[in-house]
C-alpha cells in the first residue's frame, strides 16, 4: 500500500506552487476581484505553457498525458493561489465532459484547443435556484437548436464553448436529458455576466435563442454522463478547496504568532489556539478524503461516486471553516478589504456551491452507501 | 498512490488470514462484532479469561507483539505487517483491550530503559498475555498536568520507600506489574524531580480500590502506596530523569495507529437504516441523512488518515503528533452519535435497559461511556494543545510554575 502522491507527482506540486507564488500574487486576485479584468489573461497562458491546463489530456490531443493525480496536485495550488482563472470550468467540468462522452471529432476539436490555452470551456448547468436534478432542466433542445435560459453558468461570459444540458424527452426520467456542446463564439447564444459571490471567479446568464448544437454522448445519456462528470470535478475541486482551506489556516496562524495583544503573541491564548487546532483538523480530515477521491479517480475505481461525494463534503466543509476562522483570528483587520481574508471567505463559500451544495452532496453521499451497503 | 500489498505483503496476509481462520475463538465473533463503546462484554463468558487464551495462542504461535523483538516474545515485523494483522484480525482484536497499555506503553519503556536481565525476564510473559501491566501515572493532584504528581519515592540502601496515591489507573484490579512515575526531589522544579520505576502489583502496601465511574461500570481504580518497597533495580532511567523516560512511553501511545478509534459512526448507520419513523424510513428523511453525511466524512476522514501515517510508517517515516486528530475527533463525536441516536428514538430513547430500549440499548450505554472517552488519555483541551503547539509552532501556555521548587507551588486555588 503506497497511499500519498509520488515524488514526481510532489515535484509538480512544488513546481506549480512556485510558478503561481510568481505569477499569481494576492495582487493579481485582486485585480480581477476589483473588476479590472474579467480573468488574468497572462496567467492563463502561462499555465498553458507550464503544460498544466493539458495535464490529464492525452498526448494525442495536445495534452501531457500525465493523469489525474498529477491534476489533482495542481488543483490543490490553484485553490491555495485563489486563481482567478477559469480552470475549474474547463478543465474539471468541460474537459472531463469530452473526454467521457465526446466523439473523436470533437476531441481534436476542442482538447488540444483546450490544452494550449486558446479554448475556454464550461458546463451550463442550472437554470437559476435549486441544486443538479432532472427536473430542474427545462432548456429545450430539438432538431439539433436549443431554447432556454442557463445561469449561474460559471465563466459563461469568457467562454469559447460550453457543455450544455437540454431537455429531450417529457416521460420524467433521467433519459429525458441529453447534453450538447456549443460554439458559444457561432451565434445564437446571449452571454451576460452576474454579479458574484465571489468576483475573482465570474457568473454568466446564458440565453440560447435557437442555437445550433451538437449532441455530446448518445441522446438519453446525458443525466448519466453528468453524473460522473460532476464526481470527476468534485474531487478536483475538493483538491482546490483543501488548498484554499490550508492557506487559511497558514495565514491564521501566522497572523496569531505576528500579533501582540496583552503583551502577548494572540497565538498563546488558548481561545486562538484552540480555534486554530480545529481548523488543522478540518483541513487534515479533508485531505484524507480527498486523497481517497484522488485514488478512485485515478484508477476509475467502482468506489468513486461515494469517494467523490466524501471529498467534496469534507473539503467543503473544511475551507468554509477554515476561511471564517481566519478572520476570526485576524480580529478587526480581517474583515477589511485591505487583508486577504475575505478572498478566501468569498472563494470558500462560492466554491461550496458550485457543483450542487452541500445538501446535494451529503444526500449523494447517502445514496451511494446504501446502495453499497445493500450490494 | 494504490492500495496494493506487495507480493511480501500479500504472503503475509494469507499467511495471518489463515492463522486466525484456524485458530481465533470463533464463538464470539458476532458477540464482538456487536460490541461498542460502553458495552463490551461478553455473554456466559468471562472476557478477561477469553482474552488471555487467545493472546496466549497467538504468542505461541509467535503472533503477539509483531513489532517486538523475537527475543522478547514478538516477531520482529514490520510496522506494514503489524498493520495487516489488524486488519485480519479484525473484531478478535477488540480481546486485546486488557493488554493495550501493557503492549503500546509499558513495553516499550521496558525496552529503552530496563537492563537486559530484566527485559528477558518481564517483556516475553507481557507479550504473551500471562502478565498482565498497568501504567501508574495520573493522580488527585496531577491529571492533564502530569508532572504535578506527588507520590513520594525516598531512596532507603538499595531499596525506595513509595508512599502516595495514583487514581484512573486502567486495570490495575487485574495487572500483575505496572510503571510508576513518583516524585524522587520536591526541592526542585516539578519536571526536574521525578523517577520512573517498575514495580509487582502484588507488593505488600499496594491497595486497589475500584472507581465507580458515571456509567456505573468499573475500568479504573485509584491505586494507595504504603512504604511500598521497590528495588534500585527497578528504576528505569536515571534518577530526577523521569520525565523523560515518560515522554518515551507517550510517544508510543502515539506510534500505537492503526487500531482505528471508535466513532459510532457504524452503529448510528446500521441503526438509521432499519429504524421506521412516524414519516417513514429514517435514512430516508432530510435531516438524518445530513447529520449522516457529516459523520459519515468525520469516519472516513479518519480511516485516511490513519492510512496516510500507515504509509509514511512503511517507507520508514516517523508520524508525528498530527495523529492527535483520531482521538479528538472521535472522542466528541461519539458522544453527539449517541445522543442523537437517543434523540431519533423520541421519548423511548430515554429507556436503557438491554430487554426494553431500541438496539439493545446500546446507545443509551454508549452515550453513558462517552464523556470519558473525551478525558481518557489526554483531554480534548490537552490533544488540541498538542496539536497548536507541535504541529501549527503556536507558542506553549504560560506555565507560572516552571521554574519554581515543586514544594512552593500553590496547591489551592482559593483561600
Amino acid at each position: 500500500m503506497n497511499f500519498d502522491f509520488s515524488d514526481e507527482q510532489k515535484q509538480m506540486r512544488d513546481e506549480a506552487r512556485k510558478f503561481l507564488a510568481e505569477k499569481c500574487p494576492p495582487k493579481a486576485v485582486r485585480a480581477v476581484l476589483d473588476g479590472h479584468a474579467s480573468y488574468d489573461k497572462e496567467l492563463w497562458k502561462g499555465l498553458a505553457e507550464m503544460g498544466f491546463l493539458g495535464v490529464a489530456i492525452p498526448e494525442e490531443f495536445g495534452g501531457a498525458g500525465a493523469g489525474h493525480l498529477e491534476l489533482c496536485v495542481i488543483a490543490e495550488e490553484m485553490g491555495r493561489a485563489l486563481a482567478p482563472v477559469p480552470f475549474s470550468s474547463t478543465v474539471y467540468l468541460a474537459a472531463e465532459a469530452i473526454l467521457l462522452a465526446g466523439s473523436a471529432a470533437q476531441k481534436k476539436k476542442w482538447l488540444p484547443a483546450i490544452a494550449s490555452g486558446e479554448a475556454i470551456g464550461t458546463l451550463a448547468l442550472f437554470e437559476g435556484k435549486g441544486n443538479p436534478s432532472p427536473d430542474g432542466i427545462k432548456l429545450a433542445a430539438s432538431g439539433g437548436s436549443l431554447n432556454g435560459v442557463k445561469k449561474p453558468v460559471p465563466d459563461g461570459a469568457i467562454a469559447d464553448f460550453a457543455v450544455v444540458t437540454g431537455r429531450t424527452g417529457s416521460t420524467g426520467r433521467d433519459g429525458d436529458i441529453s447534453l450538447f456542446l456549443v460554439d458559444l463564439k457561432a451565434g445564437g447564444v446571449e452571454a451576460k455576466a452576474l454579479t458574484s459571490l465571489d468576483p475573482s471567479r465570474g457568473q454568466a446568464e446564458l440565453t440560447f435563442r435557437n442555437c445550433k448544437a451538437e449532441p455530446l454522448g448518445a441522446a438519453g445519456e446525458g443525466w448519466s454522463i453528468l453524473t460522473q462528470v460532476l464526481d470527476r470535478a468534485a474531487v478536483l475541486m475538493a483538491f482546490e478547496q483543501v488548498g484554499g482551506a490550508d492557506r487559511a489556516l497558514e495565514m491564521g496562524r501566522d497572523y496569531a504568532l505576528d500579533r501582540i495583544a496583552f503583551g502577548r503573541p494572540i497565538g498563546s491564548f488558548q481561545a486562538v489556539k484552540h480555534m486554530l487546532a480545529d481548523m488543522y483538523v478540518s483541513a487534515t480530515l479533508a485531505r484524507s478524503n480527498c486523497y481517497y477521491g484522488a485514488w478512485a479517480l485515478s484508477t476509475n475505481a467502482s468506489e468513486l461516486p461515494e469517494a467523490a461525494a466524501a471529498a467534496r463534503i469534507s473539503a467543503t466543509q473544511a475551507f468554509q471553516h477554515c476561511a471564517k476562522n481566519n478572520i476570526q483570528v485576524h480580529g478587526g483587520m480581517g474583515f477589511t478589504w485591505e487583508f486577504d481574508c475575505h478572498m478566501y471567505y468569498r472563494r470558500a463559500n462560492a466554491t461550496a456551491l458550485g457543483l450542487g451544495s452541500l445538501s446535494y452532496w451529503e444526500d449523494a453521499l447517502i445514496d451511494r452507501m446504501r446502495k453499497k451497503n445493500a450490494a | 498512490m494504490n492500495f496494493d500489498d506487495t507480493p511480501q505483503e500479500a504472503a503475509f496476509r494469507a499467511e495471518a488470514k489463515a492463522w486466525i481462520a484456524a485458530n481465533a475463538p470463533k464463538q464470539y465473533e458476532d458477540e464482538l462484532k456487536k460490541s461498542s463503546l460502553g458495552r463490551t462484554a461478553l455473554k456466559g463468558a468471562n472476557i478477561l479469561e477469553v482474552a488471555k487464551a487467545w493472546q496466549k495462542k497467538k504468542a505461541d504461535a509467535g503472533w503477539a507483539c509483531l513489532h517486538w523483538p523475537r527475543e522478547y516474545g514478538g516477531r520482529g515485523a514490520t510496522p506494514i505487517e503489524r498493520v495487516i494483522w489488524q486488519q485480519e484480525e479484525g473484531a478478535f482484536g477488540k480481546l486485546s483491550g486488557m493488554f493495550i497499555i501493557g503492549h503500546g506503553m509499558c513495553g516499550p519503556t521496558m525496552m529503552a530503559f530496563a537492563g537486559e536481565a530484566e527485559k528477558k525476564r518481564y517483556l516475553p510473559p507481557l507479550a504473551s498475555g500471562e502478565k498482565v501491566w498497568c501504567q501508574l501515572f495520573s493522580e488527585p493532584a496531577g491529571g492533564s498536568d502530569v508532572a504535578g504528581l506527588r507520590t513520594r519515592a525516598e531512596k532507603n540502601g538499595d531499596d525506595w520507600i513509595v508512599n502516595g496515591q495514583k487514581i484512573w489507573t486502567s486495570g490495575a484490579h487485574y495487572s500483575d506489574y505496572g510503571i510508576l512515575l513518583t516524585r524522587t526531589d520536591p526541592n526542585v522544579a516539578k519536571h526536574r524531580g521525578l523517577t520512573m520505576f517498575f514495580l509487582d502489583m502484588k507488593s505488600p502496601g499496594v491497595e486497589i480500590k475500584p472507581i465507580k465511574q458515571a456509567n456505573g461500570a468499573s475500568d479504573f481504580n485509584e491505586v494507595y502506596f504504603t512504604d511500598v518497597k521497590i528495588p534500585d533495580s527497578q528504576r528505569l532511567g536515571a534518577v530526577n530523569d523521569g520525565w523523560n523516560v515518560s515522554l518515551t512511553t507517550l510517544m508510543n501511545e502515539r506510534m500505537s495507529i492503526g487500531a482505528g478509534v471508535s466513532t459510532g459512526f457504524p452503529e448510528l448507520f446500521e441503526f438509521c437504516n432499519s429504524l421506521m419513523l412516524d414519516d417513514g424510513p429514517a435514512i430516508e428523511d432530510r435531516n438524518v441523512r445530513s447529520k449522516l453525511a457529516s459523520w459519515a466524512v468525520k469516519a472516513s476522514g479518519l480511516k485516511y488518515t490513519s492510512m496516510r501515517a500507515i504509509s509514511a510508517l512503511s517507507k520508514g517515516e516517523r508520524p508525528g503528533p498530527e495523529n492527535s486528530i483520531g482521538k479528538l475527533v472521535a472522542g466528541s463525536m461519539i458522544q453527539d452519535v449517541a445522543a442523537y441516536a437517543l434523540d431519533l428514538q423520541g421519548a423511548a430513547g430515554v429507556l436503557a435497559g438491554a430487554e426494553d430500549a431500541e438496539a439493545t440499548g446500546k446507545f443509551q450505554a454508549m452515550l453513558l461511556r462517552a464523556p470519558g472517552t473525551r478525558v481518557e488519555g489526554g483531554t480534548d483541551e490537552i490533544m488540541r494543545n498538542i496539536i497548536a503547539e507541535r504541529v501549527l509552532g503556536l507558542p506553549g501556555d504560560i506555565r507560572v510554575d516552571k521554574d519554581v521548587p515543586f514544594n512552593k507551588i500553590p496547591t489551592k486555588g482559593r483561600g
